[in-house]
């Protein structure tokens, strides 16, 4: 009987939580590609400078990985997401009618870097080194782009095998800066950074170049980018996913953009990822057997 | 005297294929030591310890505020479910829907739930309640079972089973060591709440895996010793008389809401329908699917299976040992306290966390992963074993500790030594399972990558083999304890 008042309780409150919905709050993520403390100070900029020009309250909430951005997306409680290419790829796939509609301008030709540690001795060149062979290597997260999509697609390309057949350990170190931080303490040889993560570190000095260094570089492809749901101008009002790109691709102000970092942002669509998401079934990451 | 040799001996072989298992699967495991100057990040640590620093307050008592209101409202749950079925545990399949509740690992059940409930209280506060009414139903049920007959019998001749039966002669009878039970429990669900944040939910496990990976070692140790000053006061708290006043403020504090929405847990329950049924695919494609997940369950399986042998020796080695530190055979005064005050700290470590420090100062492999299953789960024993040698009587010829280890204590121990052990078993398994997150090739990488890629029809089955593996634990424990150990 008490079980059963529980459950009453419980069901109560979950009406009451449904009660509480029928006002919708723009909410909005990230993936949580790098520093959990750098991340929160550039969204919460951009969270303040939406407030300001919808008129509206928007909130960023901060979430722990990859999955959990777009489970956030595809359940409605967030309505806007800075995804990267695959993860974007993803949530579009999970949430028909959902759109990219903007993308930083250095987007348009991202890249990785291959880094490795000094004690390997590998030399930066200008294609990856057969001495890889045999190394020990680390992505970033798992469902990355630059971090693992496109670098994995490399070592297939360069070696004709998985990685786990190339390397003599392969790990997932959770996020770019991560991926630093352990080719740098040598835990691992080699590892596939964002080179827009790396570029920042080593300009503010987190980086120890005599121990890690570049040693080579993909070619340029399409990454992160803004995607909303399909549904957004139904729970916002007509017009609402208009004037949201268009307070995207307004942002001027040189602190919200150096915190990304990216020059401007400039208008995406689904179609721009489809290079990335042809990548991503040629190795097997999306559904494709 | 025939009898006791005979079972001394069976016990000595049983031990022996344990430990040749374990020595197998040494041959097999990854034990490397990666990184290459351990000593100065262990340097940091050691200092971040001995500075403690809270960065945010708001956040700290925000987050401290969450890891109770899961931990309380988990356990309450927990309790009565655990109740409703230990009533009933004489039914098989009331056994066996706690064995599988139990045999899922709260992260396991989390990441699932928040699929549905998105990250919230809801999503919390299940994935604590269902595993752990699994495990309280087993451990209530064998209280309820092994209390004295005879007042029953008294009250009712020839009458099984009634209900005032149940509440006037069997439940008081248990009540004592339910209520103990039910104290430890708590123990453990407020290690479960810090171990959930480390996937997201708002406890002090968000804040500590940040702080931990960025290198904030002041504020890891604020928020591990919140954790420890959490569960040392549990005793002056978590009282009968007290709770009647806490779990409704708990549960105000933060009721249990959720992001619900029934489309999602539809569109939720369609994706764990295997792809190839979903999506009809051609039989071709199915086998190639097929290939695909049995290579990952086969070596998420042989890879928990050899961590979990490996870890359930060690535990036992550490276990014997570090009991003496909280034994009066070796132990007295102020001495002993110290001993039984760093097993209790060894155990109040949740052994995701010391994995995550074990990752961060030797490197990925399974390493990490034993110690930390070894420290966590060899302190519950030592700590347990230590307390009941105080009930056996001293060696009766003085002799050196050495000796009086080797011919007094481990012999008169023995049997109840691996009835803990057993016990352990399954609980290892699922937990070797489980920090495949963090990324050993466990089971839980394996079901890791299949969130990542939304693909929940894969999770899903290699969930129940994680879950298939634990109750086999679970069965061949029991029948070894049956078997070989006659405890009373």
């Amino acid at each position: 009987m008490r079980y059963l008042t529980a459950l009453l309780v419980l069901l109560v409150s979950l009406c009451a939580s449904a009660a509480d919905t029928q006002r919708p709050q723009f909410t909005f993520t990230a993936i949580p590609d790098q520093n959990e403390a750098e991340l929160i100070r550039r969204f919460q900029q951009v969270a303040d400078y939406l407030s300001k020009e919808l008129d509206m309250d928007v909130k960023y909430i901060p979430v722990k990985s990859y999955p959990a951005a777009i489970t956030a997306f595809r359940n409605n409680q967030v309505q806007l997401a800075w995804f990267g290419g695959l993860s974007g790829v993803q949530a579009r796939k999970a949430v028909p009618g959902s759109q990219a509609i903007a993308q930083g301008y250095e987007d348009q030709f991202f890249k990785s870097y291959f880094i490795a540690h000094s004690s390997t001795g590998l030399k930066p060149g200008d294609k990856l080194p057969q001495a890889l062979a045999g190394k020990t290597f680390t992505f970033g997260s798992k469902g990355s782009t630059s971090g693992r999509l496109m670098p994995e697609f490399y070592i297939r390309q360069a070696f004709g095998k998985a990685p786990e057949q190339v390397f003599s350990r392969v790990g997932f170190s959770g996020d770019h800066s991560r991926t630093i931080a352990l080719v740098q303490s040598g835990a691992y040889d080699v590892g596939a950074v964002n080179y827009s993560v790396w570029d920042k570190a080593v300009a503010n000095g987190d980086v120890d170049t005599s121990k890690v260094s570049v040693i080579w570089t993909t070619p340029t492809y399409a990454d992160y980018q803004w995607t909303v749901r399909g549904d957004i101008d139904q729970q916002f009002g007509a017009g609402f996913q208009d004037r949201l790109t268009k307070a995207l691709l307004g942002i001027t102000d040189k602190a919200i953009l150096d915190g990304f970092p990216r020059s401007k942002f400039v208008p995406a669509n689904n179609h721009t990822y489809d290079a990335v998401e042809q990548t991503a079934k040629q190795i097997g990451l999306l559904d494709d057997f | 005297m025939k009898q006791f040799l005979q079972q001394s001996r069976s016990l000595r072989a049983l031990t022996l294929y344990f430990a040749l298992v374990a020595l197998f699967c040494l041959a097999f495991a990854d034990l490397a030591v990666s990184t290459r100057s351990p000593g100065h990040e262990l340097w940091l640590m050691a200092r971040g310890l001995l500075t403690p620093q809270i960065p945010d307050t708001h956040q700290w008592l925000d987050a401290a505020l969450y890891t109770l209101t899961f931990s309380l409202q988990g356990v309450v749950l927990a309790a009565l479910c655990g109740f409703i079925f230990a009533i009933f545990y004489h039914r098989a399949w009331v056994r066996f829907l706690a064995a599988f509740l139990r045999s899922i690992h709260e992260v396991f059940w989390a990441l699932i739930f928040i699929q549905i409930f998105g990250i919230s209280t809801l999503a919390g506060v299940l994935a604590i309640a269902l595993p752990f009414s699994g495990t309280m139903a087993k451990v209530y049920g064998e209280q309820l079972e092994e209390i004295d007959r005879a007042p029953a019998r008294a009250i009712a001749p020839g009458r099984n089973n009634s209900v005032s039966q149940f509440f006037y002669a069997k439940l008081p009878l248990a009540l004592h060591a339910m209520r103990h039970y039910t104290a430890y429990r708590m123990e453990c669900a407020i290690r479960s709440s810090v171990v959930l944040g480390f996937i997201g939910l708002p406890t002090l496990g968000f804040h500590l895996e940040t702080a931990l990976r960025t290198g904030e070692y002041s504020a890891a140790s604020a928020l591990l010793l919140t954790l420890l000053a959490m569960i040392y006061s549990l005793r002056f708290w978590f009282r009968a008389k007290l709770l009647w006043l806490l779990v409704p403020a708990v549960f105000i504090a933060r009721p249990l809401t959720a992001d619900w929405h029934g489309d999602n847990l539809a569109r939720f329950l369609w994706d764990c329908v295997p792809a190839p049924i979903r999506e009809g695919w051609a039989p071709e494609k199915t086998l190639r699917w097929l290939g695909w997940l049995g290579e990952q369950a086969a070596s998420g399986g042989w890879n928990t299976f050899l961590l979990a042998q490996i870890a359930l020796v060690l535990t036992g080695l550490f276990a014997l040992a570090g009991s003496t530190l909280n034994s009066s055979h070796f132990m007295r005064g102020w001495v002993r306290a110290c001993g039984d005050g760093l097993l209790l700290i060894l155990r109040s470590l949740p052994e995701y966390l010391l994995n995550f420090i074990g990752l961060i100062v030797l490197g990925p492999s399974m390493l990490p992963a034993i110690i930390a299953i070894t420290l966590h789960n060899g302190a519950i024993i030592g700590h347990l074993l230590g307390k009941h040698s105080d009930e056996v009587a001293p060696a009766v010829m003085p002799s050196g500790p050495l000796s009086r280890f080797a011919y007094h204590y481990v012999p008169t121990l023995y049997q109840r030594f691996l009835a803990y052990c057993f016990y352990r078993w399954e609980i290892i398994i699922r937990e070797t399972a489980m920090l495949g997150i963090l990324g050993i090739p466990t089971l839980g990488f394996y079901i890791d990558s299949a969130f990542e890629f939304l693909r929940f029809d894969v999770a899903m089955i290699l969930i129940l083999v994680s879950a298939a593996m634990t109750m086999a634990a679970d069965i061949i424990s029991r029948r070894l304890r049956q078997q070989f150990l006659q405890l009373a």
